[in-house]
């Protein structure tokens, strides 16, 4: 491997944040403590839809240490309704529900006592009379004519339908000598963080000003507070420097914080809400996609796809404010890495009486992928071919990029079969298929699995105009501030909060490379949002990128600024002004030179000796928009949607047990190519656990709903999440493709190992099983139903009398 | 998730603890809460009283009976896990342990707490069952036993009168030299609730024939089984795989699995039998090895 | 009730109501804020404490049941202000961590295993971690870090060239 043509990117460094972690000292929400703060318990409708037809406060009320009983009624006289992407302004969303309650779990009134366990003693007495009405669950049931409708108003439970052609769909399916088709059903699940979501609140009227302290992932979240609570923008101050344990999406809690915000600023003390685990998986509407893709691929003898169909439902539960967006966001890969020349698409976003969604790592990308993926797979079977080979001949050639999809994106740079290739190297591919067979021999049921897929990077929130076109949202941004004391040290600004990112370390790198000093020197702070920069927040794998630019731009204006001083002060031009070393030297005489403290005291105290038309001091703003970004689509929907691409290809070995069906991950490696790697620490522990989060949602996590509409899966008891024991040890394979977009060549990465593990283990125990006639086209796998599978395909295939 | 209000008392001794629980109504036994503190947190369990018998010095202990090993009903179950005697007397006991919940679980989370709780795949009580274990339990200044098959009456359900705390519990030793044990659970993750499991314990004579063999399965019915018709079918024999699965699929043909979530009837089924086999194959080879000459 | 706890070496007092968890009353009374509530039912164990040595739930136990025992919070384990104990800096040294909400129980596992065990197997590692979730790293830093701080507990004090 050549060293790294960088000094600090790409080295080795500690991630500057563990040390406040490793001795307990991280600052979640729930450690704040504000002098006479109370807590808030929700009550909650027990009916998957209900009117709600009284409710009786007396009780609760007349508890000692309980303040307040609200109800949605007056919530929603005194505060507007949350945001929604999509223009559906008959499914109106607010933090409690008003007159008719829409999933089990739903928030219906919210008791605020002095200490949590009172809240919760008198939300029980809170009497509620309810209507129960008819409910929907299934998305497929909700889109057909006749379902109850969860939103009357809106005259059907559909959010969105439309359907994108690009390209000459159907003629690409009649030229083609093969198609099939598929479904494949991606269940509902999400990224759970181990912290709940928590907000405290505390309105100042004396400077008319309400603090927010909040474990919060989500753009426009101080806005979104102030609209909701009719309040200037200015008048929310979000705490960015609150760390977040966790949240890959889903922590937007907007309906918490307009709720503890409205009872403080109603009350006049500091109010509290921190969702316990159970109010968290029932309600804390978080939950991921729940989507059935309908595939249709039109291919040739080789395998070579050239047109795609693909259909997806989506369930979005019983309201919606971003989360349809998810069926918009994978257009930006809707191809995946392959070179499929059309496609149609159609997205479809139903309502029904389930708990909400909200925005899930890789925003809709990881079932995508896992239905392409699918594909490729039963494309392979059909004609006979090899499943790796199959992926070669569709993927984009490294000679071909930059690539434009049908779409209307083009993907930056990548060589996939590089990729591929260094992973087979190092994974012994023969050895591995040896294994396999070996497994195989012993009577276990074996597979090797495959999967390769694009994370789409930096994000850019162009499927708002795309699904939305009321909304011409083209602007998505992040800032950075750098400000050179007199003393000399160097601080620069994060304007969002971060769960666990290394964002911190991230600026300090890119700054401390542009300006050649000691990363570990450089202070990152994180002002309040009224004394932030434009931000949106970590979202769509968009950091490294946009923040990393933004340091990157604004240290460069400062190292511009210092040059232009030194050359002024030295007399020479700037041409043959060099930063270096410590100072700005002339490269015709390099004992000319003023040091790095020298020209700090000039810019800070020696007016006199500026530059004409200078201004004094050494603050530098840098507020960058995407790069690719800032059209809008075209009639047909095409649009460069995010500019950089990141690939990943997973290969794994599974073995299943076939009388108890439970599958084994024997080997799993995955390459990876993010582009120019700033931190590998980071990096790694990105795709670790985007791996682990894979394997989760493939094998053993989803919020199942019984008949009558409860949630079952509503503790850590039934959601299942993988611990040490059910994750692998992972071998990691890089490529570095850099992207021409970015400062340092950097992707993101905060998505990788997601995108992709539910496809392998898909493709693995599919290829276990194919050799009894059977395929497993929905996640999560479950053991027990695959064990049943297994037993009836081999009664099937040598039926013996009294099996069992 | 607070827990309604409640009174706590920490009686010093049994008696002390048998009449408070006597006293009154919704009175609870609190030992390593590993349970029921869940249940309490969720609101599903609202004692007004608990008594906390954890560290009442009497119910603490692993006693050898010669015929029996005797362990208080307080005895966490890390002790039982690592304890010479038992691994050494009770084996199949000892090999159960590691499976059951965590570790940071078994550090306080006690013998006694698992059997009241009842769990139809709970580890211990598979292993009660399945080796004829007595249960002791206090009623008031009353003693009584009750065998282990007749303890557990329904999912999270047992023969305790409400007033009663169990103190001990009598596992029975074999007498003979060449025991073997095996056990398989099948479950999502690790340590999760098994959908079934299978335990077996086997002792050989010196010509590696099985003289006794207990066999029990776990997690497929409302309470551990005992399938006494295998252990039976198998005495004389060297535990052939096809005598196995033949009286397993007999013993179990008759009974209704559970169907839930997590498997199906027949999936439970199939599976008890598969784990059954394993679980005595395993039994019998570390049998055959028990006695090296 | 009135209830005396021994936390960290150090005695100290606390009235709580018998429903207050060990867990709520080291945040709120004794604002030692490392342990962290995660699910409140026995499950994902970021509220792992040491209890006698030994890793527990803190909120599966009541305040009023912890006396008599000698609790380690993540707050005991640093030698001194600024300073970090070896397992603390492997930690650091392998980012075995990215949000830290499971951290403080992580280390404190880690220090019960490497206290019994200086030197454990991958195995012995990863199941003495099967207790806590982590929802960020995917383990395997974190086991590097665990591996990582008992290699060089094993090679203190030893003479430089020591296989």
């Amino acid at each position: 491997m050549s060293a790294t043509p960088f000094r600090f990117v790409s080295t080795d460094r500690r991630v500057r944040e563990d040390r406040r972690f490793v001795v307990g000292k991280g600052r979640f929400a729930a450690d704040v403590a504000l002098a006479g703060t109370r807590h808030v318990a929700v009550v909650t409708c027990p009916h998957p839809a209900a009117r709600i037809i009284a409710i009786d406060k007396a009780e609760a009320l007349a508890m000692p240490g309980v303040h307040y009983v609200l109800d949605g009624r007056e919530l929603a006289a005194a505060t507007q309704p949350l945001l929604a992407g999509l223009d559906t302004p008959k499914v109106p969303r607010r933090p409690l529900a008003v007159d008719v309650a829409r999933y089990s779990g739903e928030w219906v009134a919210a008791v605020v006592a002095d200490t949590r366990a009172l809240a919760e003693d008198a939300a029980e007495l809170v009497g509620v009379d309810y209507e129960p009405l008819p409910f929907v669950l299934d998305g497929e049931a909700a889109y057909a004519p006749g379902s109850p409708l969860v939103h009357a108003d809106h005259g059907s439970n559909v959010l969105l339908d439309r359907t994108f052609v690009w390209g000459e769909v159907e003629q690409d399916f009649a030229d083609s000598p093969h198609r099939l088709s598929l479904r494949v059903k991606w269940g509902r699940s999400s990224t759970v963080p181990v912290e709940t979501f928590a907000v405290m609140a505390s309105w100042d009227p004396w400077r008319e000003v309400l603090d927010v302290f909040a474990s919060v992932q989500m753009p426009r979240f101080p806005d979104q507070v102030a609209l909701a609570l009719k309040l200037p923008g200015s008048a929310v101050r979000v705490y960015n420097d609150v760390d977040v344990g966790g949240s890959y999406g889903v922590k937007r809690g907007i309906k918490h914080a307009v709720l503890v915000g409205y009872l403080s600023r109603r009350l006049g003390f500091p109010v509290r809400l921190i969702e316990d685990r159970l109010e968290n998986m029932r309600a804390g509407d978080a939950h991921g996609p729940e989507r059935n893709f309908d595939i249709e691929v039109a291919f040739d003898d080789a395998g070579v796809i050239r047109s795609m169909k693909m259909r997806a439902l989506d369930n979005v539960g019983a309201y919606a404010g971003r989360s349809p967006f998810q069926l918009g966001k994978p257009v930006s890969a809707i191809v995946g890495p392959y070179r499929i020349r059309s496609v149609q698409y159609r997205a479809i976003a139903v309502t029904s009486n389930k708990t909400v969604q909200e925005a899930v790592r890789a925003f809709g990308q990881a079932p995508t992928n896992y239905a392409i993926e699918r594909a490729l797979e039963e494309v392979a079977w059909h004609r006979g071919l090899d499943r790796l080979e199959v992926r070669r001949r569709n993927l984009i050639r490294a000679e071909q990029f930059p690539y434009l999809i049908p779409s209307g994106t083009t993907y930056d740079s990548g060589d996939y079969h590089a990729v591929i290739d260094k992973v087979l190297a190092k994974a012994d591919y023969a050895g591995l298929v040896a294994e396999r067979d070996r497994l195989r021999g012993q009577g276990l049921l074996a597979g090797i699995g495959i999967a390769a897929c694009l994370e789409p990077s930096g994000a850019n929130s162009t499927f708002e105009p795309l699904l939305n076109p009321k909304n011409e949202t083209t602007t998505y941004t992040e800032a950075c501030r750098i400000n050179v004391d007199v003393s000399g040290a160097v601080t620069a600004t994060i304007h969002t909060l971060s769960a666990g990112q290394g964002h911190e370390t991230l600026v300090g790198t890119v700054i401390g490379e542009v300006l050649e000093i000691d990363p570990d020197r450089i202070r990152v702070v994180r002002p309040d949002s009224l004394s932030s920069l434009p931000s949106q927040s970590p979202v769509g794998s968009r950091m490294a990128i946009m923040m990393g630019g933004a340091a990157f731009h604004a240290a460069q204006k400062l190292k511009d600024r210092i040059v232009a001083i030194a050359a002024h002060n030295l007399g020479i031009p700037s041409e043959r002004a060099t930063y270096g070393a410590g100072g700005v030297s002339d490269r015709a005489a390099p004992q000319s030179r003023l040091s790095w403290n020298e020209l700090v005291t000039i810019a800070h105290r020696n007016f006199h000796r500026l530059p004409p038309g200078t201004e004094p001091g050494l603050a530098f703003t840098h507020v960058m928009q995407v790069p690719t970004g800032g059209q809008l689509p075209t009639a047909d929907g095409r649009v460069q949607m995010y500019p950089c691409f990141a690939f990943e290809f997973h290969l794994i070995l599974v073995a299943v047990d076939p009388d108890l069906g439970k599958p084994e991950i024997k080997r799993y490696f995955i390459g990876h190519d993010c582009g120019t790697v700033i931190n590998p620490k980071i990096v790694r522990g990105m795709t670790m656990g985007g791996i682990a989060h894979g394997i989760g949602a493939a094998l053993y996590e989803e919020f199942a709903y019984n008949e009558e509409g409860q949630l079952i899966a509503q503790s850590f008891m039934d959601y299942l999440l993988p611990s040490s024991h059910e994750v692998p040890p992972v071998e990691i394979v890089h490529h570095v493709t850099p992207s021409p977009h970015t400062v340092f060549g950097q992707k993101g990465s905060g998505e990788s190992g997601y995108l992709g593990a539910p496809a392998a283990i898909a493709s693995a125990i599919n290829d276990a099983i194919r050799p009894l006639g059977i395929a497993v086209n929905s996640l999560p796998i479950r053991i027990a139903q695959l064990g049943d599978m297994i037993a009836a395909a081999r009664e099937k295939m040598s039926p013996r009398m009294g099996s069992g | 998730m607070k827990p309604a209000s409640f009174e706590y008392e920490r009686p010093a001794h049994l008696d002390e603890a048998c009449a408070l629980l006597s006293a009154g109504d919704d009175v609870r036994i609190i030992a390593g809460g590993q349970t029921l503190v869940p249940l309490m947190a969720m609101r599903l369990a609202r004692p007004k009283r608990l008594i906390d018998i954890a560290r009442i010095p009497e119910l603490s202990f692993v006693r050898d009976e010669g015929s029996a090993i005797v362990v208080g009903a307080t005895t966490r179950q890390c002790v039982l896990e690592h304890d010479a005697t038992v691994r050494a007397k009770v084996p199949l006991l000892a090999k159960v342990m590691p499976f059951v919940g965590h570790a940071p679980i078994r550090a306080r989370g006690t013998v006694g707490g698992s059997l009241a709780n009842a769990d139809p795949a709970a580890e211990i009580a598979l292993a009660a069952v399945t080796l004829a274990a007595t249960l002791v339990y206090r009623e008031g200044d009353t003693v009584a036993e009750c065998a282990a098959a007749d303890f557990f009456i329904g999912p999270m359900m047992t023969a305790l009168p409400a007033a009663g705390c169990l103190t001990a519990v009598r596992f029975p030793v074999w007498p003979e030299a060449r025991i073997g044990v095996g056990f398989h659970e099948v479950n999502a993750r690790r340590s999760d609730f098994a959908f079934a499991s299978a335990a077996a314990q086997i002792a050989l004579d010196d010509a590696g024939l099985c003289r006794r063999v207990a066999l029990g399965v776990g997690g497929i019915t409302p309470v551990p089984l005992r399938l006494d018709a295998v252990a039976d079918a198998l005495v004389g024999s060297r535990a052939e795989e096809a005598i196995i699965r033949d009286a397993v699929r007999a013993a179990l043909s008759d009974i209704e699995p559970l169907s839930d979530l997590h498997a199906s009837a027949d999936y439970r089924r199939r599976a008890a039998a598969t784990l059954a086999v394993r679980a005595i194959t395993d039994a019998y080879r570390a049998a055959e090895g028990a006695h090296a000459g | 009730m009135p209830v005396e706890l021994n936390v960290n070496g150090q005695t100290r007092m606390v009235a709580v109501e018998p429903r207050t968890s060990l867990l709520d009353c080291l945040r709120e009374d004794l604002l030692l804020t490392g342990a962290h509530a995660g699910c409140e039912h026995g499950v994902c164990g970021a509220c792992t404490v040491l209890v006698d040595g030994a890793p527990m739930r803190s909120c599966l136990m009541f305040a009023v049941q912890a006396d008599g025992y000698a609790i380690t919070t993540i707050e005991g384990l640093s030698p001194g202000p600024g300073e970090l104990s070896l397992i603390q800096d492997a930690f650091c040294e392998t980012h075995g961590m990215q949000c830290g909400y499971c951290t403080p129980a992580m280390i404190l596992t880690a220090h019960a295993l490497l206290a019994n065990n200086p030197a454990p197997t991958r195995e012995d590692i990863v199941d003495a971690i099967s207790g806590n979730i982590c929802r960020c790293t995917g383990y395997a830093q974190i086991v590097e870090a665990i591996a990582l701080a008992a290699e060089r507990m094993r090679s203190l004090n030893r003479p430089a060239g020591t296989p």
